[in-house]
């Protein structure tokens, strides 16, 4: 099975900064990971390569300082990596994004699968997979907690929909974005980084040069459909009610307040 | 024999300490009636939640005068019965006592009340840019008791121990007297250091109502390694080596397949790798430089000596899988049986393979399960004997057997009772066949010049 993780370098702590006169997410390039939510679709990723064999290789988009994530993802065994990088794709919204990603999956030739995280803790949108699978006219989707392959051209997926549990057969090709419930993710390995280190990275770079559709227009922030008007920070608020007295005249405060915001 | 409490005397405790923060027998909750491991069992009479010094030396001064034993809990988080008060009277509990109470930058000091929580202590000094090294496993446990037992924990092998980081203490002694020993300085040597003396004693000399703590500047970053071998003879042959090295390495740790397995199951989830047999975990800290360079050279090590691979842990995420498996291996490995009781032992580290080996004799030759992890940097092994489907009074001789054979066999080694949980009520006699009549009649004679009356914690350490 060939397999395309789409990964994302994010800032390494979860306290995002936003510039309070521009209102951009203050990115501290030496402070970067990857985005936690996509180990867990790497970690998918490579355990259906165990099973089934094939290939791993993952994509990321992003200024050169983004291979690093590539090689997190390689020494977490994944065989190659690609980074889109262009002058001309930055400031993209989701959508231009997932036009990005999707143009340059189209350039690597034979996939059977694409698999995303839920979402990135940067932005937090939870759309890119979802508008990437529209592009490339793919079968999508979310929250998925379990793949088990049926034959070489369907897989079977259990997807956490809230209240409900879809199970689904799908054709291959096709896009999944996991939930963080379906795997621990592996940790990356000293053994495989000297192993790389020793030889060639498997690692190339992209442009949108090498894309079929190469109208800057539909890329960045020109091919962006989103106008943001401000970004700001949400409130952190730690309003808080204290509940004593004996164990009786505290849970009945505690029902109280629990009606009177309608949990009950 | 001890007094009982009177019914005077509850009069006059109220006269002291207002009625809400008092309760006596029923009203005490059973929690208050032992700890979290040793089986030690018994309900004091009247259970005090005090709130100042003050409070504590007109409580001390009375009881001392009535000859009504007096035991201190914090959290009862330990794990010996310590904070028991097995001869009933009052107990002095300090989790109001919660407050921290300075931040001094310019000395590197924090001063805190008995109660504070460890967690809330690192939590505090690391939002304000500074770091208190101690990390015993437990971090529920209140920062009195991480004094009175002397706590340790994983950091150990690069920052010592509580002792290390105890500058100060203010202590209310049996007569009531307040005393203040060491302060904010570096340095001291001053006569014999009670302030030493006090830090392990387990609430049998005085009552520790305030702390000055040494902390230092938070590193600026941390990294752990795990590092899997294909057996726990390799894995912790490995060990010596790595300490004998330039790594300086914060924690050396060290697990089994087994063990971890009880902490997937635990915790409904599973740990990144479960694929071999023996695991060590090294964690660096420092500045980001330094801690590259100390893990590539401890990683090699580990790769010569026989490694499978070393993984890098280095996200909060995978902080946080790796980590929280490792803070829940004692309630896993008690949620994987009916009882189990607890052997905390330290030898030399040069002899923690031979000693692991010798558990697994032992669980062979006395037919009881013996999973163990621990503290393989600084020789503190946490070895657990589970009953399973022994009855008590089966398990109970099998028990006594195996700790008397491990017990025997630490003292050949050079090693000793307790590394970081102290003695308490469950391991005094081991403690006596350790260290010997001499030794502790020393403690005897320390113990009658703090506490004449033996009103504090009596029966504690050793037989009163």
């Amino acid at each position: 099975m060939d397999i395309v993780v789409c990964i994302k370098q994010v800032p390494a702590s979860s306290n995002v900064k936003v510039d309070p006169e521009t209102g951009v997410l203050i990115r501290d390039g030496a402070n970067t990971k990857m985005n936690p939510y996509d180990l867990y679709a790497l970690e998918a990723a490579l355990t259906l390569r165990t099973r089934e064999g094939g290939t791993v290789r993952v994509i990321t988009m992003g200024p050169p300082a983004a291979n690093d994530v590539l090689r997190e993802a390689l020494y977490m065994g994944a065989d190659s990596g690609i980074l889109i990088s262009d002058r001309r794709l930055g400031g993209a919204d989701v959508l231009a994004t997932s036009y990005t990603l999707s143009s340059a999956i189209k350039t690597m030739g034979h996939v059977d699968l694409i698999l995303c995280g839920k979402q990135t803790t940067d932005g937090d949108t939870a759309q890119v997979g979802a508008e990437m699978a529209e592009f490339l006219g793919l079968p999508q989707y979310s929250n998925v907690r379990s793949i088990t392959p049926v034959n070489e051209n369907v897989i079977q997926v259990v997807s956490e929909l809230g209240s409900t549990v879809l199970t689904a057969k799908i054709k291959l090709p096709c896009l999944l974005c996991t939930d963080a419930e379906i795997n621990t993710p592996r940790l990356p390995s000293y053994k495989l980084k000297k192993q790389i280190e020793s030889g060639e990275e498997p690692l190339s770079q992209i442009s949108l040069d090498f894309f079929e559709d190469k109208d800057p227009k539909h890329y960045g922030l020109a091919g962006s459909a989103t106008a943001v008007e401000r970004i700001f920070p949400p409130d952190i608020s730690d309003d808080h009610a204290v509940i004593s007295g004996t164990g009786k005249e505290a849970a009945a405060q505690v029902l109280d307040v629990l009606l009177q915001k309608k949990f009950l | 024999m001890y007094n009982k409490v009177t019914p005077a005397d509850l009069a006059y405790l109220k006269s002291l300490i207002p009625e809400s923060r008092i309760q006596v027998g029923d009203e005490i909750l059973s929690d208050y009636a032992h700890d979290e491991l040793s089986g030690t069992e018994n309900y004091p009479e009247v259970l005090v939640f005090v709130t100042s010094t003050q409070e504590v030396s007109a409580i001390l001064k009375y009881a001392n005068e009535k000859h009504i034993p007096v035991t201190t809990r914090g959290a009862g988080t330990g794990l010996v019965g310590s904070s028991v008060a097995v001869h009933g009277g009052i107990m002095l509990c300090t989790s109001k006592m919660n407050h921290i109470l300075e931040l001094d930058e310019k000395n590197l000091t924090v001063t805190t009340e008995p109660g504070v929580l460890l967690m809330e202590l690192a939590a505090y000094v690391e939002e304000k840019g500074f770091f208190y090294p101690p990390d015993p496993g437990e971090k529920t446990a209140t920062i009195g008791g991480n004094i009175s037992t002397n706590a340790g924990g994983m950091r150990a092998v690069r920052y010592g121990v509580t002792r290390d980081y105890v500058r100060g203490l203010t202590v209310v002694l049996p007569s009531g007297e307040v005393v203040e020993m060491g302060g904010k300085t570096v340095k001291n040597s001053s006569g014999y250091s009670l302030l030493n003396l006090m830090i392990g004693s387990e609430g049998t000399l005085g009552i520790i109502t305030k702390a000055v703590l040494k902390i230092i500047p938070l590193p600026e970053t941390s990294l752990s390694l795990l590092v899997p071998f294909p057996t726990m003879d390799e894995a912790l042959d490995t060990v010596p080596k790595l300490a004998a090295s330039p790594i300086n390495p914060t924690a050396i740790e060290y697990f089994s397949r087994d063990v971890i397995l009880f902490a997937e199951d635990y915790l409904s989830k599973k740990f990144p790798d479960t694929s071999s047999d023996a695991y060590i975990l090294l964690t660096f800290d420092g500045a980001p430089g330094e801690v590259k360079a100390n893990y590539e050279k401890a990683a090699a090590i580990c790769m010569e000596n026989g490694a499978i691979d070393a993984y890098f842990v280095d996200t909060p995420e995978r902080k946080k899988s790796v980590w929280d498996a490792r803070g829940a291996f004692l309630e896993a490995i008690k949620s994987s049986t009916t009882m189990m009781d607890e052997c905390d032992v330290v030898v030399p580290r040069s002899r923690i393979a031979d000693f692991i080996k010798y558990t697994h004799e032992i669980a062979a030759d006395l037919k009881v399960r013996i999973p163990s992890f621990g503290h393989a940097g600084d020789g503190n092994l946490h070895i657990y004997i589970c009953r399973d489907d022994y009855s008590s009074e089966e398990f109970e001789e099998i028990l006594n057997e195996a700790f008397r054979r491990m017990y025997d066999r630490a003292a050949e080694y050079g090693g000793l009772v307790s590394g970081e949980h102290g003695i308490g009520y469950a391991k005094r006699d081991y403690l006596a066949d350790c260290l010997g009549p001499a030794q502790i009649s020393l403690m005897r004679g320390i113990k009658g010049a703090f506490d004449p009356n033996h009103i504090l914690n009596p029966d504690k350490v050793f037989r009163t």
